[in-house]
Formats: structure tokens, sequence, C-alpha cells
């Protein structure tokens, strides 16, 4: 199918992207990497009268070391992050579970902060930036202000970006030497995780030290699990003591029932991902 | 109506475009470039791949006005001097076909892939075209001809392929 018609504007700068949107008005989109966008576009889902290109704004592409974080561009293409060498040094979970994002084309365009604005709970994506309690930098007509992850995920398809706001960076703090592993569970490489688990560990002699955990598509906004974070701590990194603190990934879930996986069946899975992504990171 | 200038398999175009013309449709109704086919209406299938700027791309998923000042290679551009690509050599060689309709896409994702990865295991092409369907489900003779177009094109290996194809037409 073919799109509806809309006007297409391309600025070259954030300022020009915020006062374009600004004057387009609340029937406007922003237009990252168009992956997710430009098919729902094509179905007719949605019908923006103005389409605001981020793609001419070289600035926001760039991934850059910023002291004790890492600044990734909003537009920088998942191909960009998962290949960056600081990313894998300081954030390795982020490109783990990059690489698991759709499929190679999809990953040549589709970019960081598209995916995190666009919010789909069962993205790859989310649920990493809540556990690596990443920063979201957001400009606006009033200026630049920074909401943490925590704060940025607010329901389904929704954050807390105004109307009139743009996501130009998301800083990640670094977690240099942690290990890290992203598990999901999917039929096809484009088909969405029915529970994807991201999980980042710090160990000091076989015992867990640190633990974060992420869980994408297991509400109506990604989730991080701090029940199976706290657990974790103390604990020696064995299959036994793993599995037993995944067994309350699903405090505070909400699991949706879809033609993909029943709530309870999501449940099961999410116990026994966070067993094997928390083992494989921790090893 | 927006202008994009774009060259397409070594041509340089300027057209008038609307915004919401996607690049598939900009390549096969205007540039007739119908080598490139639409096989799904939800970015699912990867029939559509072409290079843009030297990485594959759904190009359903791109809108012509996004390519303005790129580069877009088709599955037309790729045969030189009526020589076939050795990828497409390969598809032709191990008969990775069989409706054929997915090809195109099959054939630049896995070039794409060969320049990542110059010798890739089973495994490794099956994940490099994973965002290709072929619904004849024909992926065993697809993934051979991915291993055997990576010997062919290896340096020094121009010996051992055969008699160059004649491209029809030419």
């Amino acid at each position: 199918m073919i799109p509806a018609p809309f006007d297409y504007v391309r600025p070259g700068t954030v300022d020009e992207a915020v006062r374009a949107l600004s004057e387009a008005g609340e029937d406007a989109k922003i237009l990252a990497g168009g992956q997710s966008l430009i098919p729902v576009l094509r179905l007719r889902l949605a019908a923006p009268s103005v389409l605001i290109d981020l793609g001419g704004i070289p600035e926001l592409r760039r991934i850059r070391d910023d002291g004790d974080r890492i600044a990734i561009g909003a537009m920088a293409p998942h191909d960009d992050v998962l290949r960056d060498e600081l990313v894998h040094e300081h954030v390795g979970l982020l490109a783990k579970a990059t690489a698991t994002v759709a499929d190679n084309q999809t990953r040549h365009r589709g970019t960081l902060g598209g995916s995190l604005a666009h919010a789909d709970p069962a993205g790859d994506l989310g649920g990493v930036a809540l556990a690596l309690e990443a920063e979201f930098v957001i400009a606006g007509p009033g200026g630049t202000r920074t909401v943490p992850a925590d704060e940025f995920f607010v329901d389904y398809f929704t954050t807390a970006l105004g109307e009139d706001e743009i996501l130009t960076e998301v800083r990640f703090p670094k977690y240099t030497g942690w290990g890290s592993h992203y598990e999901k569970f999917n039929r096809t490489a484009q088909s969405w995780s029915m529970v994807g688990i991201a999980a980042a560990v710090r160990t000091e002699g076989g015992t867990i030290a640190e633990a974060r955990v992420g869980l994408s598509n297991m509400g109506t906004t990604p989730l991080r699990a701090r029940g199976v974070e706290e657990a974790l701590v103390g604990q020696p990194a064995t299959a036994d003591a793993v599995r037993a603190a995944a067994q309350r990934v699903t405090e505070g879930t909400a699991a949706p029932s879809d033609a993909d996986a029943a709530a309870d069946y999501r449940e099961h899975l999410a116990r026994v991902l966070t067993g094997r992504a928390v083992l494989a990171a921790a090893s | 109506m927006a202008q994009v200038r774009v060259t397409v398999d070594g041509v340089e175009y300027v057209d008038d475009v609307e915004p919401r013309t996607l690049l598939v449709y900009y390549l096969r109704e205007r540039l007739g470039k119908v080598g490139t086919v639409v096989g799904c209406d939800t970015s699912n299938c990867g029939a559509c791949t072409v290079h843009l700027d030297g990485r594959s791309v759904k190009s359903c998923a791109v809108l012509a006005v996004q390519v303005d000042g790129c580069e877009v290679t088709t599955i037309e551009g790729l045969a030189r001097d009526g020589e076939l690509h050795p990828v497409q050599k390969a598809f032709h060689e191990c008969h990775a076909l069989q409706c054929g309709f997915c090809t195109p896409g099959m054939i630049l994702q896995a070039i794409d892939l060969l320049g990542d990865n110059s010798d890739p295991d089973e495994q490794e092409v099956r994940e490099g075209i994973e965002g290709n369907l072929c619904r004849c489900t024909g992926y065993q003779n697809i993934v051979r001809a991915v291993q055997s177009a990576a010997q062919a094109m290896k340096p020094g290996a121009a010996a051992r392929v055969e008699a160059p194809v004649t491209v029809a037409g030419d």
C-alpha cells in the first residue's frame, strides 16, 4: 500500500527540527530510521500531515565518550551501535541486544533513538535502557532537558516526550568489566520478542556483586526486574542460585496474551530466559 | 513535490517525487527498474532489498525523498560488461531459485553479507539472510550458492570460475 499524502521537512540542525515541529503542530511526526514508522504509514495506521526527517542532522549520529558515560546520538543506526568499540567496551549489553534487533537490512536503517521513542514494549532496547539506567536527552522549544529511563517509558507506545520535543541523545553509564547477555524468544527474525531478557552482572571471585535485569514484552512498557537483581546480589554465579533468583522475574509484571503467546507462557519463558541470560552474563 | 537527485546503478537521475513515494515504487515505476520487486506489505520479506550507499536496505521501508544525494544499486546494476556478478552466477549454478521472486533481494543481501564476512559458515549465511524470505522454502540451495560465491570471490579464485554466463539481451 501507499502512505497517505504528507509534507516532508528535512532540517539540518536540531534547532531547525524543533522549530519545524512547533510550526507543524500536533499532527506532525518525527521520522528517524523509519523502520517502524514507514510500515505504519504504508498500512495507514497513521496519517500525519507533516514528516520531519532527522536524517539530515549528522551530529545526531555521533557516538562519543562523555566521561563516565557513553553518549549515543538518537539517529545512530543500530548497525553503528553494535559495531562501535566504545559501546562494546563499556555498554556490552546494548551491543548484544542491538545485534538481535530485526534483520540486517532493518539494522542498517533503524536507529537507537527511533526505537526507544517508538516505545513498543516488545522492542529489544527499552529493557536495556531501563536496566542500565540510561538518560534521555530531549530538545524542545524551551531548551534541553534530561529524563532518566525509569521516567521515560510511560505507557504502551507512550514516552515522556512532549509533542513539541525531540529525543536527541541517549547516555549510558559505563559498565566496563561487567558481563552481559541478551536472551529472547521469537519465532522469526522479523517477529517481536515474545519475551526478551537483558542482563548485566558484575562478579567478584565467583560471587555476583551487582546485577541489572530488564524485560521486554512483559507489560505495557519495558520493565526492570528489581526483585531478581536484589535476589542475585551476594549469590554464587551457579545455575541453582541464579535459577532460584530468576523466579522473582514476574514480580510487578503484567504479561500480555496475544497470538504469539499467552500470559502464563510468557511468565514461564521469563523465568527460564532470565536464568539463561544471567548465567551467560556471569560466565 | 520534492526534488530528489540520486544515482541508481551508476546513472544519475533528478526527479520530482511526492514525499510519500516509497523508494521501491520510485525504482519500479519512475525508473523502470522492475527487477526490484514488492513481495509483502509489511517489510518482512526482503524481496525489495537494494543497496543504499553500499549497505542493504528494504526499499519498501525507505522514502524516495530520503535517498536524495545517495547512491542506490539494484539487481540490475550488478552485472559488468555482460558478465553476471559472482553471486548471481552462483545462484544460477547452484539452482538457488525456484519461483525466483525472492532472488533479487537474496542476491543483494548475500553481497552485503559477503562484504562483511568473506567466508561465512552455514549458520552465518542463514543469519545473514534472515531478513529475506523464500516462500518456496528453497533455502538449502540459496545457502550453498552464497558459500559457493564466497569461494569464487576469494582473491586468486578467478581461474576456477566457469565460463561467463551471457546476460539475455546483451
